[in-house]
Protein backbone atom coordinates (compact mmCIF):
# COMPACT_ATOMS: atom_id res chain seq x y z
CA UNK A 1 0.00 0.00 0.00
CA UNK A 2 2.49 2.67 0.85
CA UNK A 3 4.44 1.63 -2.55
CA UNK A 4 1.43 2.22 -4.78
CA UNK A 5 0.98 5.63 -2.47
CA UNK A 6 4.11 6.93 -3.08
CA UNK A 7 4.13 6.08 -6.87
CA UNK A 8 0.99 7.85 -7.36
CA UNK A 9 2.46 10.98 -5.20
CA UNK A 10 5.43 11.01 -7.23
CA UNK A 11 3.06 10.99 -10.30
CA UNK A 12 1.24 13.71 -9.10
CA UNK A 13 4.34 15.31 -8.02
CA UNK A 14 5.63 15.65 -11.36
CA UNK A 15 2.03 16.53 -13.30
CA UNK A 16 2.14 19.73 -10.71
CA UNK A 17 6.10 20.38 -12.00
CA UNK A 18 5.33 20.09 -15.49
CA UNK A 19 1.82 22.18 -15.82
CA UNK A 20 3.43 24.91 -13.53
CA UNK A 21 6.16 25.46 -15.92
CA UNK A 22 9.14 24.77 -13.48
CA UNK A 23 10.80 22.02 -15.61
CA UNK A 24 11.68 25.21 -18.14
CA UNK A 25 14.92 26.42 -16.89
CA UNK A 26 14.47 29.36 -19.08
CA UNK A 27 11.65 30.26 -17.43
CA UNK A 28 13.31 29.33 -13.63
CA UNK A 29 16.36 32.08 -15.11
CA UNK A 30 13.30 34.42 -15.67
CA UNK A 31 12.06 33.73 -12.13
CA UNK A 32 15.30 34.96 -10.71
CA UNK A 33 16.33 37.29 -13.04
CA UNK A 34 14.71 40.23 -10.23
CA UNK A 35 17.22 43.21 -12.08
CA UNK A 36 16.14 42.11 -15.86
CA UNK A 37 13.16 40.96 -17.35
CA UNK A 38 11.77 39.61 -14.50
CA UNK A 39 8.82 36.65 -15.05
CA UNK A 40 6.50 36.59 -12.08
CA UNK A 41 4.65 33.63 -12.76
CA UNK A 42 6.10 30.81 -11.10
CA UNK A 43 5.80 33.03 -7.72
CA UNK A 44 2.51 31.43 -7.77
CA UNK A 45 3.36 27.74 -8.14
CA UNK A 46 5.17 27.95 -4.72
CA UNK A 47 2.31 29.92 -3.34
CA UNK A 48 -0.49 27.72 -4.58
CA UNK A 49 2.06 24.65 -3.18
CA UNK A 50 2.23 26.22 -0.05
CA UNK A 51 -1.62 27.24 0.17
CA UNK A 52 -2.66 23.79 0.01
CA UNK A 53 -0.54 22.88 3.08
CA UNK A 54 -1.33 25.97 4.98
CA UNK A 55 -4.90 24.61 4.74
CA UNK A 56 -4.53 21.13 4.87
CA UNK A 57 -1.70 20.51 7.38
CA UNK A 58 -3.53 21.62 10.61
CA UNK A 59 -6.30 19.19 9.87
CA UNK A 60 -3.33 16.24 9.00
CA UNK A 61 -1.58 16.72 12.30
CA UNK A 62 -4.37 16.58 14.02
CA UNK A 63 -3.99 12.45 14.10
CA UNK A 64 -1.44 10.12 13.51
CA UNK A 65 -0.58 9.19 9.59
CA UNK A 66 -2.83 7.12 7.83
CA UNK A 67 -0.49 4.08 6.84
CA UNK A 68 2.72 5.28 9.51
CA UNK A 69 2.67 5.03 13.45
CA UNK A 70 4.25 8.51 13.19
CA UNK A 71 5.37 11.83 11.29
CA UNK A 72 8.76 12.09 10.52
CA UNK A 73 9.75 15.67 10.74
CA UNK A 74 12.69 17.40 11.44
CA UNK A 75 13.18 18.23 14.94
CA UNK A 76 16.00 20.51 14.16
CA UNK A 77 15.40 24.18 15.30
CA UNK A 78 18.43 26.25 15.79
CA UNK A 79 20.60 27.57 12.12
CA UNK A 80 23.58 26.40 11.56
CA UNK A 81 26.02 27.55 9.05
CA UNK A 82 25.97 24.13 7.15
CA UNK A 83 22.54 24.83 6.61
CA UNK A 84 23.47 28.58 5.19
CA UNK A 85 26.36 27.31 3.00
CA UNK A 86 24.41 25.05 1.60
CA UNK A 87 21.84 26.74 0.88
CA UNK A 88 23.91 28.83 -0.83
CA UNK A 89 25.64 26.60 -3.25
CA UNK A 90 22.06 24.97 -4.27
CA UNK A 91 20.95 28.65 -5.35
CA UNK A 92 24.28 28.90 -7.33
CA UNK A 93 23.60 25.91 -9.03
CA UNK A 94 19.59 26.73 -9.15
CA UNK A 95 20.53 29.97 -10.70
CA UNK A 96 23.54 28.71 -13.38
CA UNK A 97 20.88 26.53 -15.39
CA UNK A 98 17.89 27.00 -13.70
CA UNK A 99 16.66 23.56 -12.63
CA UNK A 100 16.20 22.08 -9.29
CA UNK A 101 16.56 18.29 -8.60
CA UNK A 102 12.44 17.80 -8.87
CA UNK A 103 12.10 19.16 -12.27
CA UNK A 104 15.93 17.69 -13.40
CA UNK A 105 14.00 14.04 -12.39
CA UNK A 106 10.53 15.13 -14.33
CA UNK A 107 13.01 16.21 -17.63
CA UNK A 108 14.58 12.70 -17.66
CA UNK A 109 11.66 12.09 -19.89
CA UNK A 110 12.56 14.40 -22.56
CA UNK A 111 15.80 11.42 -23.28
CA UNK A 112 18.09 14.08 -23.99
CA UNK A 113 22.10 14.34 -22.61
CA UNK A 114 21.48 18.13 -20.83
CA UNK A 115 18.57 16.18 -18.44
CA UNK A 116 20.48 12.89 -17.83
CA UNK A 117 23.88 15.05 -17.38
CA UNK A 118 22.48 17.39 -15.09
CA UNK A 119 20.22 14.29 -12.61
CA UNK A 120 23.77 12.09 -13.04
CA UNK A 121 25.50 15.08 -11.49
CA UNK A 122 23.45 15.87 -8.56
CA UNK A 123 23.67 12.02 -7.76
CA UNK A 124 27.39 12.41 -7.99
CA UNK A 125 27.12 15.96 -5.68
CA UNK A 126 25.07 13.98 -3.00
CA UNK A 127 27.56 10.84 -3.22
CA UNK A 128 30.18 13.45 -2.36
CA UNK A 129 28.62 14.67 0.54
CA UNK A 130 28.39 11.63 1.88
CA UNK A 131 31.79 10.76 1.49
CA UNK A 132 32.80 14.25 3.31
CA UNK A 133 30.14 14.20 5.94
CA UNK A 134 31.99 10.17 6.32
CA UNK A 135 35.13 11.59 6.53
CA UNK A 136 34.12 14.40 9.16
CA UNK A 137 32.59 11.38 11.80
CA UNK A 138 36.13 9.35 11.49
CA UNK B 1 -6.37 36.78 -13.74
CA UNK B 2 -3.86 36.27 -15.97
CA UNK B 3 -3.64 33.65 -18.06
CA UNK B 4 0.29 33.17 -17.77
CA UNK B 5 -0.05 32.45 -13.72
CA UNK B 6 -2.92 29.97 -14.26
CA UNK B 7 -0.43 27.11 -15.22
CA UNK B 8 1.79 28.13 -12.58
CA UNK B 9 -1.38 28.27 -10.17
CA UNK B 10 -2.95 24.86 -11.24
CA UNK B 11 0.54 23.18 -11.05
CA UNK B 12 1.81 24.88 -7.21
CA UNK B 13 -2.00 23.18 -6.38
CA UNK B 14 -0.86 19.78 -7.71
CA UNK B 15 2.07 19.80 -6.09
CA UNK B 16 0.53 20.84 -2.66
CA UNK B 17 -1.60 18.05 -3.04
CA UNK B 18 0.63 15.26 -3.28
CA UNK B 19 2.93 16.75 -0.38
CA UNK B 20 -0.62 17.00 1.73
CA UNK B 21 -1.61 13.44 0.84
CA UNK B 22 2.43 11.84 1.20
CA UNK B 23 2.01 13.93 4.84
CA UNK B 24 -1.43 12.37 5.65
CA UNK B 25 -0.94 8.66 4.62
CA UNK B 26 2.77 8.22 5.21
CA UNK B 27 3.68 10.78 7.42
CA UNK B 28 6.93 11.95 5.56
CA UNK B 29 8.15 15.33 3.99
CA UNK B 30 8.38 15.52 0.17
CA UNK B 31 11.62 16.83 -0.35
CA UNK B 32 12.59 15.66 -3.65
CA UNK B 33 16.53 15.86 -2.62
CA UNK B 34 15.81 14.62 0.89
CA UNK B 35 14.66 11.47 -0.92
CA UNK B 36 17.34 11.05 -3.72
CA UNK B 37 19.63 11.30 -1.86
CA UNK B 38 18.51 8.87 1.02
CA UNK B 39 17.11 6.34 -1.47
CA UNK B 40 20.61 4.65 -2.17
CA UNK B 41 22.01 5.13 1.42
CA UNK B 42 22.50 2.66 3.98
CA UNK B 43 18.87 3.09 5.53
CA UNK B 44 16.24 0.58 6.92
CA UNK B 45 14.60 -1.48 3.87
CA UNK B 46 11.08 -0.11 4.92
CA UNK B 47 12.22 3.43 4.72
CA UNK B 48 14.34 3.33 1.56
CA UNK B 49 11.21 1.70 -0.52
CA UNK B 50 8.72 4.71 -0.39
CA UNK B 51 11.42 6.84 -1.41
CA UNK B 52 12.52 4.88 -4.22
CA UNK B 53 8.93 3.97 -5.53
CA UNK B 54 8.43 8.29 -5.26
CA UNK B 55 11.41 8.65 -7.37
CA UNK B 56 9.78 6.41 -9.96
CA UNK B 57 6.62 7.47 -9.77
CA UNK B 58 8.47 11.16 -10.23
CA UNK B 59 10.21 9.51 -13.70
CA UNK B 60 6.50 7.60 -15.08
CA UNK B 61 5.14 10.90 -14.69
CA UNK B 62 7.77 12.88 -16.48
CA UNK B 63 7.14 10.34 -19.17
CA UNK B 64 2.56 10.66 -18.23
CA UNK B 65 2.68 14.41 -18.82
CA UNK B 66 4.53 14.10 -21.62
CA UNK B 67 2.48 12.06 -23.27
CA UNK B 68 -0.62 13.84 -22.26
CA UNK B 69 1.12 17.41 -22.59
CA UNK B 70 3.87 17.05 -25.04
CA UNK B 71 3.69 21.11 -25.79
CA UNK B 72 4.82 21.55 -21.87
CA UNK B 73 7.98 19.65 -22.59
CA UNK B 74 8.59 21.53 -26.05
CA UNK B 75 11.69 24.35 -24.81
CA UNK B 76 15.15 24.33 -25.53
CA UNK B 77 17.85 24.15 -22.54
CA UNK B 78 19.96 26.44 -22.99
CA UNK B 79 23.02 26.01 -21.03
CA UNK B 80 25.92 24.49 -21.85
CA UNK B 81 26.85 20.85 -21.19
CA UNK B 82 29.48 22.65 -19.10
CA UNK B 83 27.33 24.76 -16.95
CA UNK B 84 24.79 22.09 -16.50
CA UNK B 85 26.93 19.96 -15.00
CA UNK B 86 28.42 22.47 -12.86
CA UNK B 87 25.56 23.20 -11.70
CA UNK B 88 24.14 19.44 -10.79
CA UNK B 89 27.03 19.28 -8.81
CA UNK B 90 26.65 22.19 -6.97
CA UNK B 91 22.63 21.63 -6.45
CA UNK B 92 23.44 17.53 -5.62
CA UNK B 93 26.13 18.93 -2.82
CA UNK B 94 24.47 21.78 -1.49
CA UNK B 95 20.81 20.26 -1.28
CA UNK B 96 22.80 17.34 0.63
CA UNK B 97 24.74 19.90 3.13
CA UNK B 98 21.74 22.19 3.20
CA UNK B 99 19.04 19.44 4.18
CA UNK B 100 16.69 20.57 1.35
CA UNK B 101 15.62 22.22 -1.99
CA UNK B 102 12.72 23.69 -3.08
CA UNK B 103 10.36 21.40 -2.17
CA UNK B 104 11.33 20.31 1.05
CA UNK B 105 12.19 23.67 2.80
CA UNK B 106 10.30 25.84 0.19
CA UNK B 107 6.56 23.82 0.19
CA UNK B 108 6.58 21.89 2.94
CA UNK B 109 9.26 23.26 5.69
CA UNK B 110 7.43 26.53 5.53
CA UNK B 111 4.40 25.36 5.43
CA UNK B 112 5.50 23.23 8.75
CA UNK B 113 6.31 27.18 10.15
CA UNK B 114 10.13 25.95 10.24
CA UNK B 115 12.40 28.28 10.83
CA UNK B 116 15.49 26.70 9.59
CA UNK B 117 13.21 25.88 6.11
CA UNK B 118 12.49 29.68 6.14
CA UNK B 119 16.00 30.89 6.22
CA UNK B 120 16.91 28.16 3.78
CA UNK B 121 14.62 29.23 1.15
CA UNK B 122 15.23 32.59 1.11
CA UNK B 123 19.17 31.81 1.16
CA UNK B 124 19.02 30.05 -1.90
CA UNK B 125 16.61 32.16 -3.67
CA UNK B 126 18.92 35.07 -2.88
CA UNK B 127 21.66 33.23 -4.05
CA UNK B 128 20.00 32.09 -7.16
CA UNK B 129 18.66 35.75 -7.97
CA UNK B 130 22.52 36.90 -7.71
CA UNK B 131 23.83 33.85 -9.89
CA UNK B 132 21.74 34.86 -12.72
CA UNK B 133 22.40 38.49 -11.97
CA UNK B 134 25.95 37.70 -12.62
CA UNK B 135 25.53 35.12 -15.31
CA UNK B 136 24.11 38.08 -17.34
CA UNK B 137 26.91 40.18 -16.70
CA UNK B 138 29.48 37.38 -18.00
Amino acid sequence: MKNLISIIGGIIFSFGLAVSGMINPTKVIGFLDLWGDWDYSLAFVMGGALGVNFVLFPFIFKRSPIYSKTFQISLKKDLDLKLIIGSIFFGVGWGMAGICPGPGIVNLSRLDLESVAFVIATLIGMFVHNLYKKSKVK
Amino acid sequence: MSSSIIMPLIGGILIGISSSLMMLLLGRVTGISGILSTSFSTFKQSEQNWRRTFIIGLILGGFLSKLVFPNLFNFEIQSSLRTIIIAGLLVGFGTSLGSGCTSGHGVCGIALLSKRSFIATLTFMLSGVITVAIMRLI
